[in-house]
């Protein structure tokens, strides 16, 4: 049977949670689709405090931010459906999305779309790269923070940008000891504050430096770094053996766009997004008219961005159809002005360069949309 | 067995939860109520989940959210369950997955 509905938002991380309570609060009717058990996407792990601005729930920690925007979205039940446990697998040319909704197949047709799915961490080559024992970080984070557990005794993390160095810190938080954080580049890519915390807990971070090999039998015993020179060539004689049981990789993220992909949307590879990225108009919406994307599926950037991504997504779509009412044309100007501040700093550069990159693009008309 | 549950933790607590009787490869093991079958297996000290289907090398989980297919083993009987989502439930006979696997009844 179809289910037919306004808004299907595919994913219920910071972006999407927010896209579903902004088109519903604007009146339109939304299903929520999760392919994990609970909403809050990468929120539910991150027991850090936020920076960004107060809008954006900064100096709360993630989890808390997630149960903020669950409960936002319960209150606002009569027109929320949520489908946890779902995966949206499909999504065809005439506008209906497939899921493996709990075991079952489904369909869905919306009117609009908001993709919403986030990001997949990236891989690193080296020799024995498949021994158990190497693991992402976000995995390194799920273990810990979600299920309580330690990843194991001694981690090499590889890759110094704010995840690697906020997964370290919560990895000696939870008693873990880190061995050490190697990092390519010449310099940290992570805020200062959090490599001078766990500088400070004695964890040294070596830059221009790389993992040459893993080694060990049927799981990680240890680990051969070395130095490498500005060409990325290992400084011979260098190599020195780590022992650990656990290799964190961290080497950053990649935009999950798999279901853009297959509806045609229109891709364009940008590294300063983190890979293909669907080109759209600076109100969120893809060449496919009526599918709009936000958070790190649109590009990998931070929560904050994302929530507002979201806010603006679910808005334009909710607008689109006629919904909302006195005000929104506010919201939308405060959502764009939230944005550019977001960007607006040095560490930014890279963000605003990229997004040049992604934005411009004209979504055609819409067979539904009245001249 | 190291023991890999967190017990004490600045900011998250940890409370005990319901045991959950499972076995891996006819081993009888315990996990949590909240596991994932591959959260029970690593706390249980297990790390090779399965073992790539041609090269025979073994594989752990790596992603832990769904989106790699590192952790599939067999589950009741059933190849290819992604153990890092998959929740754990009482009696569940968990085993190593060292093929390709074979299609469910249809
Ligand atoms: C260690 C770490 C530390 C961080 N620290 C900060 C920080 O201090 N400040 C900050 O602002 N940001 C921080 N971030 C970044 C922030 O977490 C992400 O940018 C943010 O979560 C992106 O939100 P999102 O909604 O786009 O994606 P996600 O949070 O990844 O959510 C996407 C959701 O979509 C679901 N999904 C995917 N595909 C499908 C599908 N086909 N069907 C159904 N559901 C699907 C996923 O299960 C997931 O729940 C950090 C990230 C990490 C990993
Ligand atoms: S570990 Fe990646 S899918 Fe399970």
């Amino acid at each position: 049977m179809m289910y037919e509905t306004d808004l299907v938002v595919i994913g219920g991380g910071p972006a999407g949670l927010m896209a579903a309570n902004t088109a519903a609060g604007a009146g339109a009717s939304v299903l929520l689709l999760e392919r994990d058990r609970h909403l809050g996407g990468q929120l539910i792990k991150q027991t850090h405090k936020f920076f960004g601005s107060e809008k954006q729930h900064a100096s709360e920690r993630g989890i808390d931010i997630a149960a903020l925007l669950g409960d936002e979205l319960k209150s606002l039940e009569d027109r929320v459906t949520v489908w946890t446990h779902a995966t949206a697998v499909g999504l065809y040319d005439d506008g209906v999305i497939t899921v493996d909704y709990d075991g079952t197949y489904r369909k869905v047709r919306p009117k609009r779309i908001v993709a919403a799915t986030g990001a997949s961490e990236k891989f690193l080559s080296f020799p024995n790269n498949d021994l158990p024992g190497i693991y992402g970080a976000g995995a390194v984070q799920t273990m810990m923070n979600v299920y309580g557990l330690r990843p194991g005794k001694r981690v090499l993390m590889i890759g110094a940008g704010n995840i690697g160095l906020i997964v370290s810190y919560q990895l000696l938080q939870a008693g873990v000891s880190v061995a050490a954080v190697v990092e390519g580049l010449p310099q940290i890519g992570g805020y200062a504050v959090h490599a001078s915390k766990i500088r400070r807990a004695g964890v040294p971070i070596l830059t221009s430096h790389t993992i040459v090999r893993a080694d060990g039998k049927e799981s990680v015993e240890s680990a051969v770094i070395a130095e490498i020179g500005s060409d990325w060539k290992v400084v011979r004689g260098s190599e020195q053996t780590i022992p650990c049981d656990v290799i964190c990789i961290s080497v950053g993220l990649t935009p999950l766009t798999e279901l853009l992909w297959q509806a045609g949307c229109e891709m364009r590879y940008i590294p300063a997004l983190g890979g293909y990225v669907p080109a759209r108009s600076d109100r969120l919406e893809t060449t496919v008219p009526g599918i709009y994307v936000a958070g790190d599926a649109a590009g990998i950037e931070e929560a904050s961005a994302a929530m507002v991504e979201g806010h603006l997504a679910g808005l334009e779509a909710a607008l689109s159809l006629g919904c909302g009412g006195d005000g929104c044309e506010e919201e939308r100007a405060d959502c764009l002005k939230q944005l550019s501040s977001l960007r607006s700093g040095p560490t930014a550069e890279k963000i605003r360069a990229g997004l040049s990159c992604a934005h411009g693009c004209q979504t055609p008309k819409r067979r539904d949309e009245h001249a | 067995m190291e023991n890999r549950r967190i017990t004490d933790h600045p900011i998250l607590d940890f409370s005990e939860g319901e045991v959950i009787p499972f076995t891996f490869d006819g081993k009888p093991m315990e996990g949590r109520s909240g596991d994932t079958i591959a959260s029970a297996l690593h706390a249980n000290g297990v790390k090779v989940l399965g073992y790539h289907f041609k090269t025979k090398r073994p594989r752990g989980f790596y992603c832990a959210i769904g989106n790699c297919s590192s952790c599939l083993m067999v589950v009741n009987g059933q190849s290819n369950v992604r153990t890092c989502t998959e929740p754990l439930l009482p009696g569940m006979k968990v085993e190593t997955q060292i093929d390709r696997g074979v299609p469910d009844d249809v």
